[in-house]
């Protein structure tokens, strides 16, 4: 020992000197650590273990509580994990759990180490190696380990033992072909009397049932009778988590678990065991009408209990229960709206859940009150959990339980009035959703919509702004319901839209331009007043538009300041006359001059195009308010046009787009866009040829072929060359607008996937030069498109397709650990998903001839020879040794024998079953009678 | 399976932490500052749960208990029951009881191995292995021993190399 390492050890700090300096706080927390971890990286690299072990525990201590990575230390962990003492090897073990994992470098030179201490005599040696085990056993560790871990099963120390077991949860993750080594003896340990090896098995059963409960039927009589006779809670529980995914699978095996369950329901006291009986009833046992009432009686117990614990729990049940018993929760409705009103937000949240799940057409208007007032009383964070799922209840299914749209649209405006309402986003999808879906709801829509804009206050709220930007678009899309549009575009262009950002700010500008738009068509082109049902003619909408109109003046509902303005059937037009047309213009130019030098540029593209429209038409507005009449008809001709033009434009139904929209554009003839690819991949394969060459030429490759033919430089060069002259060609055809020419061949299209709308703009071009404009006009509006819409009496729903078929992989995922556990169960063949319930349905006592055969036959030939050979050279052994009879009554064959022709094989390899094969062969007369009266019942 | 356990005191320091599996320990210390996150903004007196999807991702629930400066946190899947790992926190919190006799945070800040051998006798790779605390004492006790015994050897070679080397 060389001096300075002895130094080292000398006046090494202790853990307890690291924590206690840490803790003084001397010179600053991350100082300290840091002085520490420089110290600790010296004394690590000691040729003294004790040193070195000190150093790690230190080193473990600062990466477990104040995060400091140790990979370094991985190596040095190794050598104290090779030192003889205890204490260092514990040292050792901690620091490697801590931190070794799948790409440890070292992760390797650890297998003899930890080999050696499974090996020990020394119960707390073996613990600390399969702990280590647990934690970061990968493929190899877990291959070479299985055979230590195999014997160490059936270790007689229970300490040992149960923690053999549990690690075989990990090994078999990692190597599922240790499953035919381990699977055995782990269902051997199913049938010990000792609690604790019993709790540590079905505690893996339970983890490796979660994963795949199908490969774990043929032992549900072991679970049942576990489930039967243990006394422990802590077993009980687990073997109830086993039975609730067992029990769905196999109809039998469920009516035969639910009497017992029952039992355990009404005569536990503990309230973990209670619970999870009633968790196992409402999930899995559901059709079974006692037990759920039954669990239900005990779920009411728990509801109305003092522990907060336990009303959260029973809430839980009672939606659990909610999916297929909805009666149950309305039994205790009572309960669930008074904890509403619960201190505990865990308790809120859920009885919120389940009152949401009691909402159905005819009472979701009371319920959405009772809601909406409540979270207007309540903290932001719940009253926005409130309004969220208030929003996605109503929504669901393209608003399947909303039947008066005019009082969702107002319910939506009241909710997004409430101060805490963070619901912004989901509102402006829903209303402007509603406006494009549902034709009748349209003139409530503006009229919310105009009672939100016209409100200065609400322009300060940024929660708001998106509910904001929906109301602008709305009161613009479908200002013809508009009852004064003058006090609208008001709204739209005042002064704190400033506070709004650019990209809302934007689309005010542009329902302002729809506004005007509107308000000059109505004042010239349909010569300063209108009848309704003339001014309707355009629209879409119509007459059920214009009856609406009708009727709200009747219903007068909102006696706002406005509705005394208006009077007569004329009152959308009564008040716009050419003098209030020139304020608006006036407004307008006041509003937006300042926006022309807008940084952000949709704001000022927007702008110039309203005020140019405005510069446009204000002359000719001022002319003829000058002279009145005369000369309407001659110069004012040109200006209503462009304004009938542009409302027009304006007045084209939007609709919702299908979400497969763009795949109903058909493909153009002789387009082969994948084929192409692939050919290209085929013939190029090293080449990598830029993605538009084979579009954009569209060279047959023929002749691709041919340059193939020349030399791989040659090809090279070609390509690039052609790649540059294809990007050339492409730029030029940009520049020069033949881009959209139609060309002869439909390959040079196909340079751009075609957009949905195309084939409608196509359409629009040929009819008349007019819509052109009015093409013009919505590309300047996004939103625009197609109505693919078919019109429904009240809501206008999309396609049927409009979800996209959902690539669901219904097939079980058939992973190689759940195949080797199937491998064992039910021997070599493996089982589709369907057919296992007709094998389970046989009946059980059948001959086993007639199984056999049935097991062989969806074999492929040579497999059935050799199976067949197997199966006999079974059935002697079995005379001879009784071997595979072992604890499984006759009754159970089928299972059994298909596990058989997998042992077989197994015991060539593993010869050292002897000792158990004798003592169960002694049990087995014991089990027999008593498991006849269960079994038949049984699957198998 | 239980995915991880820790300890913290009320100001947010971590007392103990283990996760069954590994994680690098920045990760470790953000899920950790998450789950502080919420456990502090919580009123006493309610429920023992915390919705731990947010934090740990889906399929995991979070059961703390809060004694006195410490809050004893079990992050754990559906294939636990709730009440019952409530239960094992008790059983945790008993067990640091015996060993450190009126246990205190600070037996837990200087205790850090001893607390990490009695939570690796209750759980082991995510599983509950024992669920008595008397037995889980007598395994400590044993290991201590063991650890003393094998540290008594190493003293005297290395003082007697001491003064040796002197």
């Amino acid at each position: 020992m060389s001096g300075s390492s002895l130094m080292d050890s000398l006046f090494q700090r202790s853990l307890e000197d690291l924590i206690k300096g840490l803790r003084q706080q001397l010179i600053g927390e991350q100082a300290f650590i840091s002085k520490a971890l420089e110290e600790i990286c010296k004394e690590i690299k000691s040729t003294d273990l004790s040193t070195k072990a000190t150093a790690l525990l230190k080193l473990s201590h600062l990466s477990n509580l104040h995060f400091h990575g140790m990979s370094f230390a991985a190596f040095h962990a190794l050598e104290v994990l090779s030192s003889p003492r205890f204490s260092h090897k514990k040292i050792a073990y901690h620091a490697i759990s801590l931190s070794f994992h799948d790409s440890t470098p070292v992760l390797l030179l650890i297998t003899n180490h930890l080999r050696k201490d499974l090996n020990s005599t020394n119960e707390f040696e073996v613990s600390l190696s399969l702990q280590c085990l647990s934690r970061i056993a990968n493929v190899d560790l877990a291959r070479d380990l299985t055979p230590e871990v195999f014997t160490l099963l059936s270790s007689n120390k229970l300490y040992v033992r149960k923690r053999a077991v549990a690690v075989v949860l990990r090994v078999f993750e990692k190597y599922p072909d240790s499953v035919r080594v381990c699977f055995k003896r782990l269902v051997e340990n199913l049938e010990n009397s000792d609690p604790q090896i019993l709790s540590a098995v079905v505690g893996v059963f339970s983890e490796l049932a979660c994963k795949d409960p199908r490969s774990y039927l043929p032992l549900a009589p072991e679970f049942y009778k576990i489930l039967v006779d243990s006394r422990n809670n802590w077993i009980s529980i687990k073997v109830l988590k086993i039975f609730s995914k067992l029990a769905p699978l196999e109809p039998r095996l469920a009516k035969r678990v639910v009497e017992p369950i029952c039992d355990l329901l009404r005569n536990t006291g503990a309230k973990s065991l209670l619970f999870e009986c009633i968790r196992t009833v409402v999930t899995s046992l559901s059709e079974y009408e006692s037990a759920v009432r039954l669990a239900v009686g005990k779920v009411r117990e728990f509801l109305v209990d003092e522990d907060p614990n336990l009303k959260y729990l029973g809430l839980q049940a009672l939606r659990i229960v909610a999916e297929k018993h909805l009666w149950v929760v309305s039994e205790n409705k009572e309960v669930v709206i008074k904890s509403l009103s619960d201190a505990d937000p865990n308790i809120k949240i859920e009885s919120l859940r389940l009152v949401m799940a009691m909402v159905s057409g005819h009472n979701v208007s009371e319920i959405s009150r009772v809601l909406v007032n409540y979270a207007m009383k309540s903290d932001p964070v719940f009253c926005n959990e409130i309004l969220g799922s208030i929003l996605s209840t109503c929504s669901r299914n393209f608003y399947e339980i909303v039947v008066d749209f005019d009082w969702y649209v107002l319910l939506l405006g009241e909710m997004s009035r409430i101060p805490h309402c963070q619901m912004g986003e989901e509102i402006e999808n829903q209303l402007i959703d509603i406006g494009l879906r549902v034709k009748d709801v349209r003139p409530e829509l503006v009229r919310v919509a105009r009672d939100l804009l016209i409100d200065p206050a609400l322009l300060g709220n940024s929660f708001l702004h998106s509910v904001l930007s929906a109301s602008a678009w709305a009161s613009g899309e479908y200002v013809e319901f508009s009852r004064n549009p003058l006090e609208l575009m008001e709204a739209l262009l005042q002064p704190r839209t400033s506070l709004l950002p650019p990209s809302i700010r934007a689309i005010y500008i542009q329902s302002a331009f729809k506004v005007l738009v509107f308000c000059l068509h109505t004042c010239f082109v349909r010569g300063g007043s209108i009848v309704p049902s003339a001014s309707m003619d355009n629209f879409p909408a119509g007459v059920s538009a214009s009856a609406s109109h009708e009727s709200f003046d009747e219903i007068s509902v909102e006696n706002s300041a406005d509705a005394t303005v208006v009077h007569g059937q004329t009152h959308a037009s009564a008040p716009i006359t050419k003098a209030s047309i020139v304020n608006l213009l006036n407004l307008v130019e006041l509003a937006l001059g300042p926006l022309l030098g807008s940084n952000d540029v949709e704001v000022q593209e927007r702008a110039r195009n309203l005020l140019g429209f405005v510069d446009l038409t204000k002359p000719e507005v001022l002319n003829s308010s000058v002279q009145e009449k005369e000369d309407s008809e001659g110069k004012g001709v040109e200006t209503s046009k462009i304004i009938k033009l542009m409302c027009d434009a304006f007045s084209k139904e939007l609709g919702p787009v299908s979400l497969s929209a763009q795949g109903k554009v058909s493909l153009p003839d002789g387009l082969m866009l994948k084929e192409n690819l692939v050919d290209l991949e085929m013939i190029c394969g090293d080449i990598k040829p830029p993605s538009s060459y084979s579009f954009s030429f569209g060279s047959p490759y023929e002749e691709e072929k041919d340059w193939l033919s020349f030399s791989n430089l040659h090809i090279k060069e070609d390509s690039e060359q052609s790649n540059e002259s294809t990007s050339l060609l492409a730029e030029h055809r940009k520049r020069h607008g033949l881009y959209y020419l139609p060309s002869g061949k439909s390959e040079l299209i196909s340079n751009d996937y075609p957009p949905a709308k195309d084939p409608t703009l196509q359409g629009d071009i040929n009819d008349n030069t007019d819509d052109l404009v009015e093409i013009t006009e919505e590309s300047l509006n996004p939103k625009r498109k197609p109505n693919h819409g078919k019109p429904r009496p009240v809501v206008k729903l999309d396609e049927v397709d409009e979800k996209p078929v959902a690539m669901k992989q219904p097939e079980p995922r058939d992973d190689s650990l759940s195949s080797a556990v199937r491998d064992v169960l039910f021997g070599s063949e493996d089982i589709p998903p369907t057919s296992s319930r007709s094998n389970l349905s046989n009946n059980p006592s059948s001959k086993r001839k007639g199984k056999e055969k049935q097991h062989t036959d969806p074999r492929v030939e040579s497999r059935e020879n050799v199976i067949d050979r197997n199966s006999s050279s079974r059935r002697s052994k079995d005379r001879s040794h009784g071997k595979e009879r072992r604890y499984r009554s006759p009754k159970k064959k089928n299972a059994e024998e298909r596990k058989n022709t997998d042992q077989k094989e197994k015991e060539k390899r593993h010869r050292d079953h002897g000792r158990h094969k004798s003592r169960q062969r002694a049990e087995e007369p014991l089990k027999v009678p008593a498991q006849t009266s269960v079994i038949p019942d049984f699957l198998l | 399976m239980i995915k991880a356990v820790m300890v913290m005191n009320t100001q947010g320091k971590t007392r103990l932490a283990k996760f069954y599996e590994y994680l690098p320990v920045e990760k470790q210390q953000e899920l950790i500052r998450g789950v502080f996150a919420v456990l502090c903004s919580r009123a006493e007196n309610v429920s023992n749960f915390i919705d731990a999807e947010s934090i740990f991702g889906p399929d995991s629930r979070l059961v703390y208990k809060h004694f006195a400066t410490l809050y004893f946190v079990f992050v754990f899947d559906s294939s636990e029951n709730e009440l019952a790992v409530l239960d094992l926190i008790q059983v945790f919190v008993e067990t640091l009881d015996k060993c450190f006799q009126n246990v205190c945070e600070l037996d837990i800040v200087f205790g850090y191995s001893k607390v990490h051998t009695i939570l690796d006798e209750m759980i082991f790779g995510g599983q509950v292995v024992e669920t008595s605390s008397s037995e889980i004492m007598k395994a400590i006790e044993e290991i201590s021993k063991l650890e003393a015994a094998s540290n008594a050897i190493t003293l005297i070679p290395k003082s007697a190399s001491g003064w040796r080397s002197r």
